[in-house]
């Protein structure tokens, strides 16, 4: 282990984090990727394409939007949207999955398996797989495929094979051990196309940049808008992608704080929360060392959120150095705050988010009021919530079955 | 030299394979799960590996996957673990224990070295531990003469096996096939090269695992390495047992079947 620059991997390495705990077989792979991946860094025609496929095909740059009237309620800060809901599958996601997807075309290999939580990185998969011609079988955990049907339905649209997990605690973990397993025996022609900044090396690197599309055309737009850099930026943190792809741009300014909302589920002494930084302690957890959700003898456990997508015991390794180094700040949103800005934003500003983006969003209020009036907060908007429709039907109470006469939460 | 070390030695002077028996710890349920051992020992099982059982056990298929979520359930720790371990070692076989990374990174790496030495253990498995990892675990298993047994496949490289191979001790671990753990009917024909590959690096012992089930098997693979591992027949046997009783005959006919066949040594 060498020494580490902030958000710089050595040898896979974030401080003591990250690094490589997998079995045997899986070596040769990762080694390949990696190769694979520092040649298409050094290909102007993989830059290229990637670039092409960004703008016709995904919709970017994604616009930055600034909404006044949910501002209101964030202590009256200027807050701007960083809209990755309007990217094509409706997330952040596709950023890092067409990135991979043109890798694992590059290395010859057919086939592209991915785990999903929220369903958003498995749609985003089958979409990518449809678009090269890739086989696709996605892993997704079985409390996962009922409260995210919709994107079940859509990934099965696309094509893509979805296989409901029934081991563990059926959610993202579980699905994520079910697609190492069908890695380990397939990897000749299969590339593992993992959707977020966790697992082995160089996963977390690779999953980084392609997403730090986020990060550079933010820095630019806010520059463009305000005329300085932000005060702070927000991002809601599962394995923590779609936070390290905004983060990225702004590590080197000390004056821009990075805040990260993981899920503090039903509160974190509950017991039911996916509070890795909060509660956690640092261990191994597929593939890499972290910041892990687990009991005095090591077995993880498990992890709650109302939120697919934020119902994961690890987190990137990259977060936990910043964690460590205090250059980065995380904390827990719980499900019921999260609803509230759900709620709050769209009627307010005419955007349903994700629920997993409404963490960030209630984090948001949160700061904003600690900061004030003249702070300026970059949110990124990670994904909308069309899929979470029904989860949030339920929560507010709301009739969706065939009643024309809809109460407002 | 280790336990280990004597076992393989013995078991090629009398011109055989050995034979590596593993089962996890709490399986079905602690005391059961001891007798289960005693029995492998008593049929002919030179090596015992205690498995400790982990949450996400991501190299495992669904036989040993639902043992340890089993033994999990019941409130097996590392401990417990040990427990298995010392009775294991009362047998007079040689005993490793066999676990993912996390749960000895959690009881600490000396301590684990420590507990497991001072009760006749001899050596550790990890099958997602790396040699890149693993500096600190070289010291805890050095300073306690433990061996350290890692893992190669079939998709590892000459110069990989070689790295791999330097920070083995013991025996080499060889994964059969690119999988997980669980019975299949053939030997995967990987085996043989792999083996060889790993004779070009080291005099260090090879034991074959992943897929292996009966005796038929268990003599081919003889043929060619110096030990046979067999995990998932081993619990199959037990999951399929209608009692408790059932299962530790169960085991020693198993036992018994594959020791026979590592003295087969069939090509
Ligand atoms: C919209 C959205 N935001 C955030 C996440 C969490 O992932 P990450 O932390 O990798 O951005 C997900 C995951 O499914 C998601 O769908």
């Amino acid at each position: 282990m060498t020494d580490t620059v902030l958000g710089t991997a050595h040898d896979g390495h974030y401080g003591p984090y990250g690094g490589r705990f997998v079995p045997e077989a899986l070596t040769h792979a990762l080694d390949e990727l990696e190769s694979a991946f520092r040649a298409a860094l050094d290909d102007p025609a993989f830059e290229q394409r990637l670039d092409s496929l960004q703008r016709n095909y995904t919709g970017r740059p994604s616009p930055l939007t600034e909404v006044t009237r949910f501002g209101e309620h964030c202590g009256g800060a200027r807050i701007l949207l960083k809209r990755e809901d309007l990217n094509h599958t409706g997330s952040h996601k596709i950023n890092n999955v067409l990135g991979q997807a043109l890798l694992a075309q590059r290395m010859g290999k057919k086939r592209v398996i991915a785990e999903t939580g929220a369903g958003q990185h498995g749609v985003a998969t089958a979409t990518a797989a449809a678009l090269l011609d890739l086989e696709c079988t996605v892993y997704m955990g079985e409390e996962d495929t009922r409260r995210q049907a919709l994107n079940v339905a859509r990934m099965r649209l696309l094509g893509a094979e979805v296989v409901p997990v029934t081991a563990g605690s059926q959610t993202l973990k579980d699905a994520i051990n079910e697609a190492m397993r069908d890695w380990v025996s397939t990897v000749e022609r299969t590339h593992y196309l993992l959707g977020t900044v966790t697992g082995p090396a160089p996963f977390p690197e690779i999953v980084r940049h392609f997403h730090s599309v986020i990060g550079t055309e933010t820095r630019e737009q806010v520059l463009d808008l305000v005329g300085r850099l932000p005060d702070a930026v927000a991002a809601c943190v599962g394995g923590g992608s779609n936070a390290i792809g905004i983060f990225s741009a702004f590590l080197d300014d000390p004056t821009v704080q990075l805040r990260g909302y993981e899920a503090g589920g039903e509160g974190i002494d509950t017991g039911r929360h996916a509070a890795r930084f909060a509660m956690g302690a640092p261990g191994v957890l597929h593939g890499a060392r972290t910041y892990v959700m687990q009991d005095e003898w090591g077995q993880t456990v498990p992890s709650h959120s109302i939120s697919a997508g934020l119902d994961y015991p690890g987190v990137g390794p990259e977060h936990a150095w910043l964690h460590d180094t205090k250059r980065a700040h995380y904390e827990p949103v719980s499900d019921d705050e999260a609803m509230q800005a759900f709620a709050l934003l769209s009627r307010t500003e005419g955007i349903i988010p994700a629920i997993e983006t409404a963490h960030a969003l209630a984090g948001a209020m949160r700061l904003g009021r600690e900061l004030g009036p003249d702070a300026v907060i970059v949110i990124n908007l990670s994904g909308r919530g069309d899929k979470d429709v029904e989860t949030a039907a339920r929560y507010f109470g709301i009739d969706i079955s065939d009643s024309p006469d809809v109460p407002a939460p | 030299m280790s336990a280990v070390a004597q076992a393989f030695s013995r078991a090629r002077e009398e011109n055989r394979a050995a034979l590596v028996g593993y089962l996890p710890a709490g399986y079905p349920d602690l005391a059961t799960s001891i007798r289960l051992i005693e029995a492998m020992v008593a049929a002919g099982v030179d090596v015992v590996e205690v498995g400790l059982p982990y949450s996400d056990p991501l190299m495992d298929g669904p036989v040993i996957a639902q043992a340890a979520d089993r033994a999990l359930s019941q409130g097996t720790t590392t401990d417990d673990v040990l427990e298995v371990a010392a009775a294991s070692a009362r047998t007079g076989a040689a005993t490793v224990v066999m676990s993912y990374w996390n749960p000895i990174e959690r009881f600490g790496l000396d301590r684990f070295a420590d507990r497991l030495a001072a009760v006749g253990g001899s050596g550790v498995i990890t099958p997602d531990l790396t040699p890149e990892e693993a500096d600190a675990w070289q010291a805890s298993t050095d300073a306690r003469s433990l061996d350290r047994i890692f893992l190669v496949a079939p998709s590892s490289t000459p110069e990989r096996i070689a790295t791999v191979v330097s920070a083995c001790s013991g025996f080499v671990y060889a994964a059969s096939l690119m999988g997980v753990t669980g019975t299949r009917d053939s030997v995967s024909g990987d085996a043989e090269g792999l083996v060889a590959r790993v004779r070009a690096e080291t005099n260090l012992p090879v034991a074959v695992g992943l897929g292996v089930s009966h005796g038929d098997q268990a003599a081919s693979i003889a043929g060619f390495a110096d030990g046979v591992i067999v995990g998932s027949a081993f619990v199959r046997a037990v999951a399929q047992a209608p009692d408790n009783d059932a299962a530790v005959e169960a085991v020693g006919a198993l036992a018994a079947e594959l020791a026979a066949g590592v003295r087969r040594r069939s090509e």
